[in-house]
């Protein structure tokens, strides 16, 4: 089996900060440790999750944040698909 | 795409299931840390799933904390009395086969005010889905003795430790003739979402009991300090058996730490159903 053939998806971190409401489950659960608490806060004075600083690349688009959010406020899509599709675009 | 080149991570106002949402009514009241919304998001990742049209599709709930998915799911949904989910669901089953009812509802209005209803909704084998969200307490009322709470728990009505033998939901659906049988937790939410899609293709009566944390009300009357040091007690103790061989040994004890506790997809037999 060739490993550097396996692609390791890429995701991109969609937050919906509005509804965070700081319960930690995704902090907690990301494999890769991807998220962390923003330093500020949302309406209802919550520190939302933010992507940490130099784990920009390191989401595997799991899911798992999503699926375990019980406020559905994070969510992941395939990062190389939306960037193949700038490309072509541009 | 070049190494150098950086991820920007953009920011969202709506999520990609909130067409299966009354989105604007989000945040919802649920408390921080609460499982209940996990198991609305697990519900409506079923429906998307499911490959049935959304009208297909009814909620129905009872009364407690449990009992207000019915208004966060935008399919047909029913808020009933209290522990009369399950009768209002099985007129509109027997009425409409077609439809893929779901009892979203806890273990109070289920099991304790509706007890009557669960155990001859299966023996009658009525086409519904039941999802019993168990939190182990009465959480919207602060936090009473349910009958779910295990031996030894604390809370507001049993502030030294409840001394009543609870329910072992799966044994008593099983025992009285559900098709399907689950437990799962909310960590376990992939499972769960697999469970709700299993049992929405299936005819009869199908309960899955989804464990979550109550960290306002059962968890600061044990010691368990916020939503996640719940799921990581479910983490650590959850075992997963498919087809439990021995059903008196699924009982929860969530204060002795040693003891397991044991998921998995229990019954998954063929019956009639009532009337469909």
């Amino acid at each position: 089996m060739d490993l550097s053939l396996a692609q390791v998806p890429r995701g991109l971190v969609h937050v919906i900060a509005e509804r965070c409401k700081e319960c930690n489950f995704c902090i907690n659960y990301c494999p890769t440790d991807v998220l962390e608490y923003s330093t500020e806060i949302n309406a209802k004075g919550y520190h939302y999750p933010v992507v940490a600083e130099g784990k920009e690349d390191a989401c595997i688009q799991c899911r798992f944040c999503d699926l375990i959010c019980p406020e559905l406020a994070i969510y992941t899509t395939d990062a190389s698909a939306t960037q193949s599709k700038e490309r072509d675009a541009g | 795409m070049s190494v150098t080149e950086q991820t920007v991570h953009p920011t969202a106002d709506v999520h990609p299931i909130d067409h299966l949402l009354r989105a604007d009514r989000l945040p919802h009241i649920l408390c921080p840390g609460c499982g209940i919304g996990i198991v609305i998001h697990s519900y409506a990742q079923a429906i998307a799933e499911s490959g049935m049209p959304e009208n297909d599709h009814v909620c129905v709930s009872g009364i407690g904390c449990s009992g207000r998915a019915a208004g966060y799911v935008n399919v047909d949904s029913y808020h009933t009395t209290h522990g009369r989910a399950l009768p209002f669901a099985l007129g509109i089953a027997v009425h409409k086969p077609d439809l893929n009812v779901t009892v979203i509802s806890g273990d109070g209005d289920l099991t304790a005010i509706g007890g009557n209803h669960l155990i001859h909704a299966a023996r009658r084998n009525a086409n519904l889905n039941v999802i019993c969200i168990n939190n182990f307490n009465y959480g919207m009322t602060g936090g009473q003795v349910g009958p779910t709470t295990p031996i030894g728990a604390r809370g507001s009505t049993a502030p030294r430790g409840t001394t009543e033998r609870p329910f072992n939901l799966p044994y008593l659906a099983k025992a009285t003739g559900a098709v399907f049988v689950a437990r799962w937790t909310i960590l376990h939410v992939r499972e769960f979402q697999q469970a709700i899609l299993r049992s929405m293709q299936k005819k009869g009566f199908c309960f899955i009991e989804v464990l979550a944390p109550c960290p306002t009300s059962f968890g600061r009357a044990n010691k368990i300090g916020d939503g996640l040091h719940e799921m990581e007690i479910y983490r650590e103790r959850c075992r997963i058996e498919h087809g439990a061989s021995n059903f008196e040994d699924l009982d929860i004890d969530l204060i002795d730490d040693k003891k397991s506790i044991t998921v998995g997809n229990f019954v998954d037999i063929e019956r009639e159903a009532f009337l469909s």
